[in-house]
Parts: C-alpha cells; sequence; structure tokens
C-alpha cells in the first residue's frame, strides 16, 4: 500500500472537481429539486418552465438538478444563485412565478423577495433557513448536502469534501475505521439501534475471507422517505459509507437493497456507482491501493418484510423473503452463507462524516447514549410536513410544534405515531419522551426508520390501528402461526369495532392476541406488529369504549357510526353545490326546496360536507348515526 | 385473462430474450422476473411456466415469489392505470373513499383490469408525497388531493383520450373480469 498514494491522488480528484464547480458557481444557476416529493408537486415541468424561459432570453444560466431540501411542503421549490446575490430559495412554483423569476431576477436584478422562502447563507439582505423556527432546533449532518449538490455530478459531492475520508481511511489500516466507528457509538438507524461498530467486527472476527456489505433501502414503511431522498440527493455520501465499511472488514463485493417503487433513486445510485468507478473510487485497485470493491444494485419487489435482515438476504438469493431464527447472525453467516455487514442507508451515511471529523465531534451531537442526529419524515396534520435532521435527545414536543410549526387548522393534537406499523402512538402526555432508542421504546413506540405522522382530533384512533394493522397483516409472510392468524383475528375483531360491534370481552381478547402475536413470533414484523394496538389501547381506551358501548365514533370517521345530516335552518335551498357534489346522487331536492340526503344512497364520502358553502355550513356529522326528530319525519 | 392474438408469441419471445441474458441462477431469479414484467406489464402463466422450465426451478417456486412479492402483477396492466395511494397520510384524509370511488366507476376491484383491458386500478403503499394526500397516479402522473368529484372528472378526462370506438366501448361500462382472487386459483391450478 503506497504510504502517501491515497491522498495525493485525492488532492488531484479535488481540485479537478473544484475547477469544475467554480466554472461554473462562476454562473448564475437555478437549482431545481427534483427527488420524487418535488417530481409529483410537478418540478420537472418547472425546471422545463426555467429552460425554456432562459432560452427564450438568451440567458447564460445554468439549470441544475437537485435533491430535496426538506422543505417538502413548499414543494415545487428551486435555489436561484446569482453571483452578486444570496443564493435564494423559492418555494410554491408555478409557470407564473418562473417567468416572474426569470424576468425580474435572471433577466433584471430584482430577486423578487417577496416570493423568497429563505436565503441559503447569513447575509445582510434576507433571513435564512436556521433563522426559521425550525432552524433551532434543526441540525443537518447527513442531510447536509441534499438539495444542494448536482446529484448526478460526482464532483460536486467532491468539492464538498467528498471521499476524503476515504482517502484519508486508505492511509491507515482498516482497524482504524473500525475503532472510530465503534469510538463513535454509531448506532444502526434501521430502527432498533444496534451499534454498527460491534456488527462490524462481528464480521470480521468470523475469520472468513469473502464478506459481504448490504445496504439495506427497503424502506416499507407507508409515510416515510428518508433513505428515499438521501439516496435520490446525495447518493454518494452512502457509497462512499459502504466503501469505508468494506474497507473496515475486508468485504470485496457489496450491494444496495433499492426498492423497485424507488426508479429515481435506483437510476441516481446507479449513475453515481458508475461515476465512482470511471474516478477509481470503486472497483478494481481503489485510489491506487490493493484495496478492491466494487457495488451493485438489486431491486427488491416490494414486501415490507424483507425490512428484516434475514428475510432480505433470503431474497436477494432468489427466494421468499422469509426471516430465519437468528443466531446464526448475519455477521457470522449471512449472504451465500458468509459474513455479512447489513445497515441501513442512514447508518452508513454517517460513517464519513465520522472519519472526517472523529468519533469525538460526533458524540458531542445528541446524548451520551444515542449519540448523532435523528432524521424525521414529518407528515400528517402539521404545517411544516417534509424532511428533518434534529438531535438526538431532542423532545417529540419540540418536533411536532417547533420544527412542525403546529398543528393545521389550529385543530387540537390528539396523537403522534411514530415508527410506521411496528410503532406506536403516543398521546400528548408522552410528548416529552426525549427522542432516542431507549425512550422511545420504554414508551411503547419505537423510533423505527424515522416516519413521524401528526394526528389531530379529527382522525379515529381505533381506525388508525385498524389501518396499520390491515397493513402489517397483508405483509406478514405466513411463517410464524400467531403472526399468520393471530393478526388476522385481531384485524376482524378491530374491524368489529368500527361498526360499533364487539363488548367488554372483546377488548380483553385483543389485548391478550396483540400479547401473544408479540411473544410467539419470529421476526421483528411480527413481534412489533401488536404495538399500534397495544399503545392506543393504552391511551385511548375511551375511543374503543366509544365505539363498543355507544356504537359512537368520537372523531366521526368510522362510516358505519356516521351519518351526514342536512340541517334545515340552515339550508339555502337556492344552492345547488351538494346535490352537484354527490357521486352517488344521493343528494335530493325536497317540494319545499330544502335538500335532503337519501341514506340509502349515501357512501359517506365528506364530500358534500367540503362542498357546502361556509355561509351556510348546512351539513354536519352526526355520531352515533340517529336521525333528529323533524328528520324521520319527512323520512319515506 | 384470455390472451390476446399475437401475445403468445410476444411472451415467449420475451422470455427467451430475458434468459439469454442472464446466468439462469436461482439468485438471478428475481431480477428475470422483474425483467418480464418491465417488457410485459405483467407476468402471465405462460411466462411464468418458461421461466420455471429455463432456471430449472419448480413452476410451483416461481409462482411462489410472483404472488410473495408486491411488486409483481398476474393481471395485464390496462391501456390506462390508475394507483391509488393508501399510505399512511392518505388514508387518514380518506385515500380509502377514493379507492371506492374508482372501484364504483371502473365497475371492477382494485388489482383488477377491466376485461377490454382499458383500465386497471392498484392500491400502492405510498408514492412518498404525503403531503398532498390523498393522491392518485393516473398513467405514471401523480395528482394531489383527490376528491370523490374528482375522480369522476378524471375518468371523463380518461374516457376523452381513447379514440372514438374505445371510448364508446368503455362507456357503455367496462365489465368485471372475474376478481383477483379467482384469477389467482385459476392460474395456481394450471401451474
Amino acid at each position: 500500500m503506497s504510504a502517501s498514494g491515497s491522498e495525493a491522488i485525492y488532492q488531484k480528484l479535488y481540485e479537478e472537481a473544484k475547477k469544475n464547480i467554480d466554472g461554473k458557481e462562476g454562473k448564475t444557476q437555478v437549482l431545481v429539486g427534483t427527488a420524487t416529493c418535488g417530481v409529483s408537486a410537478g418540478a420537472l415541468k418547472i425546471k422545463e418552465d426555467f429552460e425554456r424561459e432562459i432560452k427564450e432570453k438568451d440567458l447564460d444560466v445554468d439549470v441544475v438538478e437537485v435533491g430535496c431540501i426538506g422543505h417538502c411542503y413548499a414543494e415545487p421549490l428551486a435555489v436561484i444563485a446569482k453571483p452578486g446575490h444570496p443564493a435564494v430559495c423559492y418555494g410554491y412554483l408555478d409557470d407564473g412565478l418562473v417567468h416572474r423569476l426569470v424576468e425580474d431576477f435572471l433577466a433584471g436584478d430584482d430577486p423578487s423577495y417577496e416570493y423568497a422562502l429563505a436565503a441559503l447563507d447569513r447575509n445582510d439582505v434576507f433571513p435564512t433557513f436556521e433563522d426559521f423556527p425550525r432552524g433551532i432546533y434543526e441540525q443537518k449532518l447527513i442531510l447536509e448536502n441534499c438539495g444542494y449538490i448536482d446529484t448526478r455530478d460526482i464532483f460536486s459531492y467532491i468539492a464538498r469534501d467528498g471521499y476524503k475520508a476515504l482517502s484519508k481511511a486508505l492511509e491507515e489500516e482498516p482497524s482504524a475505521v473500525l475503532e472510530e466507528v465503534k469510538a463513535a457509538n454509531l448506532r444502526g438507524r434501521g430502527g432498533a439501534g444496534f451499534p454498527a461498530g460491534i456488527k462490524w467486527e462481528a464480521c470480521i472476527k468470523s475469520g472468513q475471507d469473502e464478506k459481504y456489505v448490504i445496504c439495506n433501502a427497503d424502506e416499507g414503511d407507508p409515510g416515510a422517505f428518508m433513505d428515499r431522498s438521501i439516496l435520490e440527493s446525495d447518493p454518494h455520501l452512502v457509497i462512499e459509507g459502504m466503501v469505508l465499511c468494506a474497507y473496515a472488514i475486508g468485504a470485496q463485493k457489496g450491494y444496495l437493497y433499492i426498492r423497485a417503487e424507488y426508479p429515481r433513486a435506483v437510476g441516481h445510485v446507479q449513475e453515481a456507482i458508475n461515476q465512482a468507478r470511471e474516478k477509481g473510487l470503486l472497483g478494481e485497485s481503489i485510489m491506487d491501493t490493493d484495496f478492491s470493491f466494487d457495488l451493485e444494485i438489486f431491486q427488491g419487489s416490494g414486501a415490507f418484510v424483507c425490512g428484516e435482515a434475514t428475510a432480505l438476504v433470503n431474497s436477494m438469493e432468489g427466494n421468499m423473503g422469509m426471516p430465519e431464527s437468528r443466531p446464526p447472525r448475519l455477521a457470522s453467516q449471512g449472504f451465500r452463507g458468509k459474513p455479512t455487514v447489513l445497515n441501513n442507508v442512514k447508518t452508513f451515511a454517517y460513517v464519513p462524516y465520522i472519519i472526517n471529523r472523529g468519533a469525538d465531534w460526533f458524540k458531542e451531537i445528541g446524548t451520551e447514549d444515542n449519540p448523532g442526529t435523528a432524521v424525521f419524515s414529518l407528515v400528517g396534520k402539521v404545517n411544516n410536513t417534509g424532511l428533518v435532521e434534529v438531535p438526538m435527545g431532542t423532545t417529540l414536543r419540540e418536533l411536532v410544534f417547533d420544527v412542525g410549526d403546529g398543528l393545521r387548522d389550529n385543530k387540537e393534537f390528539k396523537a403522534v405515531q411514530i415508527g410506521g406499523p411496528s410503532g406506536g402512538c403516543l398521546p400528548e402526555s408522552a410528548l416529552d419522551v426525549p427522542i432516542d432508542f431507549d425512550s422511545l421504546h420504554e414508551a411503547g413506540a419505537i423510533m423505527g426508520s424515522g416516519g413521524l405522522v401528526v394526528l389531530d382530533e379529527n382522525d379515529c384512533m381505533v381506525s388508525v390501528s385498524r389501518y396499520f394493522l390491515e397493513f402489517t397483516q397483508h405483509e406478514s409472510c405466513g411463517k410464524c402461526t400467531f403472526c399468520r392468524l393471530g393478526t388476522k383475528h385481531m384485524l376482524d375483531i378491530l374491524n368489529d369495532i368500527t361498526r360499533g360491534e364487539g363488548d367488554a370481552e372483546t377488548l380483553e381478547l385483543l389485548k391478550d392476541l396483540a400479547e401473544d402475536v408479540r411473544d410467539g413470533s419470529l421476526c421483528n414484523l411480527g413481534k412489533t406488529a401488536p404495538n399500534p394496538v397495544l399503545t392506543t389501547l393504552e391511551y385511548f381506551m375511551d375511543e374503543y369504549k366509544a365505539h363498543i358501548e355507544e356504537g359512537r365514533c368520537p372523531a366521526g370517521v368510522c362510516r358505519e357510526l356516521i351519518l351526514y345530516y342536512i340541517e334545515p335552518p340552515k339550508c339555502s335551498k337556492l344552492c345547488n353545490v351538494c346535490v352537484g357534489s354527490c357521486p352517488t346522487e344521493a343528494i335530493f331536492t325536497r317540494d319545499d326546496g330544502l335538500k335532503e340526503i337519501d341514506q340509502e344512497k349515501c357512501v359517506k364520502c365528506d364530500n358534500c360536507l367540503k362542498a357546502c358553502p361556509p355561509e351556510y355550513n348546512a351539513i354536519v356529522k352526526l355520531s352515533p348515526p340517529v336521525l333528529p326528530p323533524e328528520k324521520e319525519k319527512t323520512a319515506k | 385473462m384470455q390472451l390476446m392474438e399475437g401475445e403468445k408469441e410476444q411472451i415467449l419471445s420475451c422470455v427467451d430474450e430475458v434468459l439469454s441474458n442472464s446466468t439462469k441462477e436461482k439468485e438471478d431469479l428475481i431480477p428475470i422476473l422483474q425483467k418480464v414484467q418491465a417488457k410485459l406489464g405483467y407476468l402471465p402463466v405462460l411466462a411464468m411456466e418458461k421461466i420455471a422450465e429455463g432456471t430449472d426451478v419448480p413452476a410451483a417456486d416461481v409462482y411462489g415469489l410472483a404472488t410473495f412479492y408486491n411488486q409483481f402483477r398476474l393481471n395485464p396492466p390496462g391501456d390506462h392505470e390508475v394507483k391509488v395511494c393508501l399510505g399512511t397520510a392518505c388514508y387518514m384524509v380518506g385515500g380509502d373513499i377514493t379507492l371506492e370511488s374508482f372501484e364504483r366507476r371502473m365497475e371492477i376491484k382494485e388489482g383488477e383490469t377491466t376485461s377490454d383491458r382499458r383500465y386497471s386500478l392498484e392500491r400502492v403503499a405510498c408514492v412518498g408525497c404525503c403531503t398532498m394526500a390523498p393522491v392518485v397516479v393516473v398513467d405514471d402522473e401523480v395528482e394531489g388531493k383527490v376528491t370523490p368529484t374528482r375522480v369522476d372528472g378524471i375518468m371523463l378526462e380518461l374516457e376523452g383520450k381513447s379514440d372514438k370506438s374505445d371510448a364508446k366501448d368503455s362507456s357503455n361500462g367496462s365489465k368485471n373480469t372475474g376478481n383477483k382472487d379467482d384469477s389467482d386459483k385459476e392460474e395456481g391450478e394450471r401451474i
């Protein structure tokens, strides 16, 4: 191994990248956020609009695709970096605004601050994202580059110190990487929080030559998109983390297991792998050392259970993704029976930072037992949905009310669902729980991979737990009886409750079953499947009771327990909006001109309630579904 | 589902082509299925049988894989594919009602294709734009905040997109093609 080799090679790469980037940065750039979230909000069209308008005006401006900046509520987003002005981010773009920006800012010289969200760098003119309330809590680490670098240009990453950690590590013995990761106490971000360093060490200790590194990007939780965003926005970071891991444990081959539902992520990662190979950062003799390692993508086919380590390996071997009992752990007997390190996308993404800045720096962030940051996809009924990264130990209250800026429409907070189908629902009283692996576990939820859904007064907790159970029941691989049949029975019971059937005994049975499924299942899918039920039973018993004892759904969600009713005194007679809005023609005009709903035909789609003009507000939901007396008189 | 004219030849040549570009090892089985589905849009029974032959894996195992993973579909996609997102955020704001509205309009259940192969309807776990819930994906275009009234609008647009004779067909009401369970069973037995 040539001692000064890799760093010298890196220096050359870095200078080349710098030159390349500086050349671009001297020019005006429009950076359009085109991760999946942006694309679904129309970012590709916005990009075309920019390109067309710029061409029409014959301006010397580059339009670049970048990843996700984390402010998903304001998609589509673009950043305009014009020399002489601070780089400014604009949100809620449409063709009109694009036209305006091109004319006023790109062709003219007016940054149109009235449409700006924030500036990116500190300046004297306009506030930055750090000045937002969420900026106080946010600490971007693995999301640092997301939304700022050209995802499809390796130079963009290298110019921000990318692959520096690798060149540094290659100068030293592999054990130095391992020691640093161990010292940093980096806990696996897949959900369970097992220390990555210990996993790696076990793999080394297995003593076999052939080893594998696998990155778990089978992000199956509904409502979670952190891994996707990182892979789309900063693929090289994950690749570098994997190469570092491979160097530490002495692996020659690695795989990224990415969901086939993430075509953009697959495309970006493949492109990144090709570029890294071209630059000698992957493949034979990396950076002219005698260390060789190559990566390949394996596309997962959409089975939630494949997020489980042994199931994932089974699926890569061409089998059904069914979990196996452990031990043997993957670290001693994994893919193709060889020692394998399997870590989450985020876990690998931390590694380059730890090597670059040191374990001590990493440990200063977060709490003692849970160093580093936590990445969440914040969705549901909060104002600022999006991707957030906060230090471990931040409380849920801060996350929901400060980072997420509270609930939409001033509704009342009811619960936060954390950790996806394996997690739990925590009520207001549990909001002061600090976010880390151990505290959340104690509260009955799990960290999971980081999906966080905020629920308000209009969400029915029985229906929520039914939803998650339906998901796990569908995704159960069928190996263990408890998981296969137990979840089915639990689902039947919950279905009954949402229809207002069942009694106190069924609740007991539900709880017993939940505990049995938890104790009797092999893998974490089954073990954690009852979590949503158990936590709602614990914290929201009154809602279950309202369904069973009174036949009432307090939130007005369960459709068998509500009906829609037009209050005659409020109905305007002259307006026909509700009639038109009904997809099943259940609303008709009575002889006296008032509107009425034919309950037989009504499918309870909520359309008329939304359609009724606010000045009348005549339509109400009634639960329990009992008609007021004067309605019964006219009922046929 | 009945094969259409010329479809058999198309399936055979597609499977041959994919198999000749693969190692035919068991480890390659899922990628093979993915490639065949990418070309044909679904996995016909005939294709699964041919793949089993080519890779020397029992046909039952191939069928097992195809039904275990959500990505694989056994019904052909319609000319217009509608996917309704039922991720957490979409479910909370009535994604299930949207799905029901489509089922009512298309007269099929989720996971099925109309017999004239004009429309297919699917539910998907999460398309990752939770901020726009409830979301549907119509022919790869994502549309947010879809209400049942909008479903009528979408269907009208789709009917307008087809050529005249087709449109007539579909407005007459596309008949149910037998639900998914039935066709699964059928295919299972044939295998």
